[in-house]
């Protein structure tokens, strides 16, 4: 990879400024000291990429023109009205600017056009707190990245619609893609987003994508992921939330489907008095691996942190639950709960689960669980007297332990979407169709790319 | 003849627990089977319904004509037998209106008919809601979740209502109830009892049976029913207690 970079540097570079160019240089030489992660790191254990990367892969340094783009991005969500934000293969899709500035301040588009338009905020938000994570896929991302999204919300705007940012892999080749995203929300502000990450066809993929999101103080962030990729593709997803005080974010992690999936999560509670939600759930079946590590880092007072993540496994399907609540010693006060629970449906599905805290402050209230079981074979039992078939009671049964997780997501049109998808996950139906895998038989929809300036 | 069990063995781990149960109960009909603790009672209820824990040993249990053991614990339900359960499950996630509808479509199916519409479905519950005089909010939440004791009880009464089922067994429904869920719960049986279907009342104590006339009684002890009679027999049990069994049966 280190080659590769220095052969294309002229390309990679091509959009930066000088201190962009430089932070990639710097990425460049951390990575030669991380190197690729490997089962030897300790947040690595259960999760071996080796076979991910053996696969091999193509590298684009320009974006593949992209064909059918009404058919690759009609998977909106039935009366949920966002404004849509396409990346292909790691590109941001734009039929006409790359970059809007709407009237009530908010900019969004793509990030390489930001780097030439927005030098400024670039600088002040750009691989802030995710290059503090000695993670090699991050520094790799950091060297490499070219484009993704780029959303800023000015101070005391709030989004009154969601914006949903569709990230497709679509192509004949094994690709291997970094995109790299950028939210920042200003002091006071709102945004929901709702983050898809899908996969077109059975090609083999890579996906190492790192979002920053920064929160000023007072801000308010609704953050939903939905993974939904095909079995043969590897995606590495590192989200850093920097929070400064008084915000609230609530994010969920979905994910239904995909061959490995690693969500790298780190938060930086860098003021008082925020409150946090982080929920998870993961639906794997096959030999599917799914990985959630989450790591909050509670570097001020009054701050409350929760985790609920959930998961059923079947199959030779495994999962790995890995939280880190780091307290510090001047965050008192702190409230910080992490739970994860696993439902095995097989005798080869299985799940390592950790949930850790480390506090050095004295005054605080933090607790975590973890529980790996069956199906509970009382409750199997009282639904089968009450004359429900087997596969009904473990549906019914299954369906109550996903949507726990479910029934907290706030846009009603959003929950329902996820609680139907989450149900034809359970029946056994592939998502994966042979067109956009959230279709999901819904009648083609075209979607609009011009930003209407009136929508947000 | 509705249920006919002949020399019943059955036990659990290797341990047998029923030691030839001999009972036979027709339409019309209410047993109450009686006996101290841990004499086999509540493992009668559990074969009967086909829990798998318990592995049948020996014996015949013959339903509706049929083979009762060779069917499955759904089937045998939408066959008519319904388990009201000494402890009810809690089942956080699953809303009582969900489960029922599952349940009462589930057993529709099995005899041909077509589902029932959500308007009709819900017109049903309200209707035995009134019967049974259950709380209508209820309904509204999880299974059994959260329910007080004497609730999860009286939501069992409601279930059976729902399901009319041939035969009904009530695992100790009674125990845990002040006197005011006791009462509720033997008025919903008394109004649910017609001369086609039957029930079968295990109980420790003779208090259920001062709401619901038993037309039989039987004493289970240690894995055998050692006297059967008519309801007389339940009140000379409530004065003489359970010992003058135990030491007949020394």
């Amino acid at each position: 990879m280190v080659h590769l970079f220095e052969e294309n540097r002229g390309e990679i570079i091509r959009n930066d400024s000088e201190a962009i160019s430089g932070i990639r240089d710097r990425s460049l030489d951390h990575f030669r000291e991380t190197g690729l992660p490997d089962t030897k790191l300790e947040e690595w254990k259960n999760t071996n990429l080796a076979e991910s990367f053996a696969k091999g892969y193509e590298y684009h340094f320009n974006p593949v023109p992209v064909r059918d783009l009404q058919r690759t991005f009609h998977c909106v969500i039935p009366h949920l009205d966002t404004a849509v934000i396409g990346q292909m293969n790691g590109w941001y899709v734009s039929q006409d600017v790359p970059l809007i500035r709407l009237g009530n301040g908010i900019i969004m588009g793509s990030l390489a056009q930001a780097f030439r338009q927005y030098p400024g905020i670039i600088e002040k938000y750009y691989n802030k707190y995710s290059s503090e994570d000695k993670n090699g896929l991050t520094f790799l991302n950091t060297a490499f990245a070219q484009d993704g999204v780029f959303i800023y919300v000015p101070d005391n705007v709030k989004s009154s619609k969601p914006i949903q940012l569709i990230n497709v892999i679509r192509s004949d080749e094994n690709l291997f893609i970094q995109p790299r995203n950028l939210i920042v929300l200003g002091k006071n502000s709102g945004l929901t987003l709702v983050h898809c990450d899908d996969s077109f066809n059975h090609q083999p993929s890579f996906s190492n994508i790192v979002t920053e999101v920064f929160l000023d103080s007072h801000a308010r962030m609704d953050h939903y992921k939905l993974q939904n990729i095909n079995n043969n593709s590897t995606l590495v997803s590192s989200t850093y939330f920097h929070l400064e005080k008084e915000t609230v974010l609530d994010s969920l992690f979905l994910t239904l489907n995909g061959g490995l999936l690693r969500n790298n999560t780190r938060v930086l509670l860098n003021g008082d008095n925020s409150h946090i939600n982080i929920n998870g759930l993961y639906l794997m079946d096959r030999k599917q691996h799914v990985d959630n590590y989450i790591y909050i880092d509670h570097n001020a007072r009054g701050c409350s942190s929760k985790e609920l993540f959930k998961g059923i496994l079947d199959e030779n399907a495994s999962g790995v639950f890995n939280g880190h609540v780091m307290v510090r010693r001047d965050a008192q006060k702190t409230d910080a709960y992490q739970s994860n629970r696993n439902i095995l449906l097989t005798d080869t599905a299985k799940v390592n689960s950790k949930p850790f805290l480390e506090i050095y402050a004295d005054d605080v209230k933090c607790s975590h669980g973890s529980t790996t079981g069956q199906l509970d074979p009382e409750a199997m039992f009282y639904l089968r007297q009450r004359a429900i078939g087997e596969d009904n009671a473990r549906m019914l049964l299954m369906f109550a332990f996903a949507d726990e997780v479910v029934e907290k997501i706030s846009i009603p049109p959003l929950r329902n979407r996820i609680e139907d998808m989450v149900k034809r996950r359970l029946m056994g139906e592939s998502l994966i169709c042979d067109q956009c895998v959230l279709n999901c038989g819904s009648k083609e929809q075209p979607v609009e790319f011009r930003i209407d300036k009136e929508m947000i | 003849m509705l249920l006919s069990i002949k020399n019943l063995k059955a036990g659990i781990n290797g341990k047998e627990i029923l030691k030839g149960i001999n009972l036979e109960v027709n339409r019309g009909e209410v047993h109450a089977i009686m006996g101290p603790n841990g004499t086999g009672k509540s493992t009668l209820a559990s074969v009967i319904s086909g829990r798998d824990m318990f592995e049948v040993l020996d014996g015949e249990v013959r339903y509706k004509d049929k083979n009762l053991l060779k069917l499955s614990v759904e089937e045998r339900a939408r066959e008519g037998i319904f388990l009201g359960f000494q402890y009810p499950v809690e089942i956080p996630g699953v809303s009582m209106t969900n489960f029922m509808r599952t349940a009462v479509n589930e057993v529709r199916k099995y005899h041909g008919l077509d589902p029932l519409t959500g308007g009709d479905f819900l017109r049903l519950m309200e209707e035995k809601k009134k019967l049974v005089e259950i709380e209508s909010n209820l309904t509204n939440r999880s299974v059994n979740e959260g329910f007080s004791g004497g609730e999860k009880k009286k939501n069992e009464i409601f279930q059976m209502a729902m399901l009319e089922p041939t035969l009904a067994i009530l695992d100790e429904t009674d125990s845990g109830l002040d006197i005011d869920a006791l009462r509720i719960v033997a008025q919903g049986v008394n109004k649910l009892r017609t001369k086609d279907n039957a029930f079968v009342l295990i109980t420790h104590y003779q208090r259920l049976l001062d709401y619901i006339v038993p037309d039989f009684v039987h004493v289970l002890y240690e894995g055998r029913i050692v006297k059967s009679g008519t309801k007389e027999l339940a009140l000379e049990l409530e004065e003489r207690g359970y010992d003058w069994i135990k030491k007949e049966n020394e």
